[in-house]
């Protein structure tokens, strides 16, 4: 909470629920937990969101753990329920890769990445269909606050839960993929053929500067619409799930048309948040397949 | 919102999680997805394979069966001319037999017969040399009239 002293506020709670647990390097050159979104922000580059760093990859080893195990335990004769799921994922990042690449254009990650990019985003995603307060008001308890002080005053510990509704997290996966398309663009098309594909199209060779500027523009905007596509949507999709449940400290008739609005909103984003993950891996295959192929 | 270390961080987790699942996860799950559907394309050969020879033995077993019964029916047949025949036989011998037996009978009777009437014929002249000697009331010589008797008893045989 912004304000520490003040009572619960409309604003105060939004913020609280928008702010990231920091751990960074104070301006004043030690290092610390923020206290508040200023603090957090004084601190620049040189912080980490430890909550979403947290849940990203507790999420993905979980979804490590999930496959392993089922790996281990592949019955080839009497398949359970949740190894046939996984394995329909399995299908079909291994279909999305093999619908979009061309046959020449053999690559063994590919198939990998796409089912990690699309299992890790909808997990990071799913964690939004938790009521908004539950997490952050156990994390609040954890952390030695009281009942009584976190209704009266709000949480003072801060906790975001939804990995993907922080833009490092969308930016930085969609980063992952932008070193990917580099690597296998020089790979595949070599130095010399990446160059000339950025500096001698589309208009020919006596307008480079042009050329490259549009390219460059071009290849930027790939990870930076993969990231804030999935930033943007998961970022909304949670303010109207904390705007939603603002309702429940508005009485009783606002309260119960919250819990309706809640579950209507819900279920609306057990679609949107599968077909977020979907597109974050459909582009990736589509931006690594373009990488491959020389024009 | 602030764009922080946290999107370094996140990049790294991402590279570890794509080479993780490249090098622990996929091989494993794909090569047992693998086998299965090798195994399952080869259970479905197989039952291809049994449902065939079980169409070819259903056809051997109809042609079989359809053999038999034609022998069968050739057996039936062939007993049932043998079996006239052996009547038809049964039936000329027994003919055969009935004309044999008839005949010997007839011969017997006509040997009885014969007989009969050498004796009759022999006593004949005995009875009518004593009939003729009652009449005549003397003693004929039999000697002396022999011719007489024999003329006599050539007349009987004649008549």
């Amino acid at each position: 909470m912004a304000s520490t002293e003040g009572a619960l506020t409309g604003t105060g709670y939004i913020n609280h629920h928008l702010t990231n647990l920091t751990f960074g390097r104070f301006p004043e050159g030690h290092w610390g937990f923020a206290h508040g979104a200023e603090e957090a922000a004084s601190m620049g580059f040189m912080a980490i969101h430890v909550d979403s760093m947290a849940w990203s990859l507790g999420l993905g080893i979980i979804m490590f753990l999930i496959f392993r195990s089922i790996a281990k335990g592949f019955s080839v004769d009497k398949p359970s329920k949740v190894q046939c799921a996984v394995e329909s994922l399995f299908e079909m990042a291994q279909d999305s890769k093999d619908g979009t690449f061309t046959k020449q254009a053999e690559n063994l990650w590919i198939a990998p990445m796409a089912l990690t990019i699309f299992v890790w985003v909808f997990f990071m995603n799913l964690m939004d269909l938790i009521p908004v307060d539950w997490l952050p008001t156990a994390a609040a308890l954890l952390n030695g606050e009281s009942w009584s002080s976190i209704s009266a005053h709000g949480a003072q510990t801060y906790m975001k839960v939804v990995p993907s509704t922080d833009v490092n997290i969308a930016l930085g996966t969609a980063l992952g993929v932008f070193l990917m398309i580099i690597y296998y663009s020089l790979k595949m098309k070599g130095p010399i053929g990446f160059t000339k594909e950025l500096t001698l199209q589309p208009f020919g060779p006596y307008l480079v500067p042009f050329n490259l500027l549009l390219e460059l523009v071009a290849l930027l905007a790939k990870p930076l619409s993969l990231g804030l596509r999935l930033f943007g949507n998961m970022y909304a999709g949670e303010l109207i799930f904390i705007l939603i449940a603002m309702m429940y400290s508005a009485g009783l008739g606002l309260g119960v048309l919250g819990g309706f609005a809640q579950l209507g909103w819900a279920i609306f984003h057990i679609l949107v948040i599968t077909l977020q993950a979907y597109i974050f891996m459909m582009l990736t295959i589509v931006y690594l397949s373009q990488a491959h192929e020389a024009h | 919102m602030n764009i922080n270390a946290t999107l370094i961080g996140q990049t790294i987790a991402f590279g570890l999680f794509v080479w993780f699942c490249k090098r622990y996860v996929w091989p494993p799950m794909v090569n047992a997805m693998q086998e299965r559907q090798t195994q399952i394309a080869d259970g479905l050969a197989a039952a291809e394979k049994g449902q065939q020879a079980q169409d070819v033995a259903e056809k051997e077993a109809a042609q079989m069966l359809s053999e038999a019964k034609s022998q069968a029916a050739e057996i039936v047949a062939n007993a049932e001319k043998r079996g006239n025949a052996v009547v038809e036989e049964a039936k000329t011998t027994a003919g055969s037999e009935k004309e044999r037996i008839i005949a010997s009978a007839q011969t017997e009777i006509d040997q009885d017969v014969h007989s009969a009437r050498e004796e009759l014929r022999s006593q004949v002249s005995s009875i009518a040399v004593a009939a003729a000697s009652k009449i005549v009331d003397k003693e004929i010589d039999e000697k002396t009239h022999a011719s007489l008797l024999d003329d006599l008893v050539k007349q009987l045989k004649a008549g």
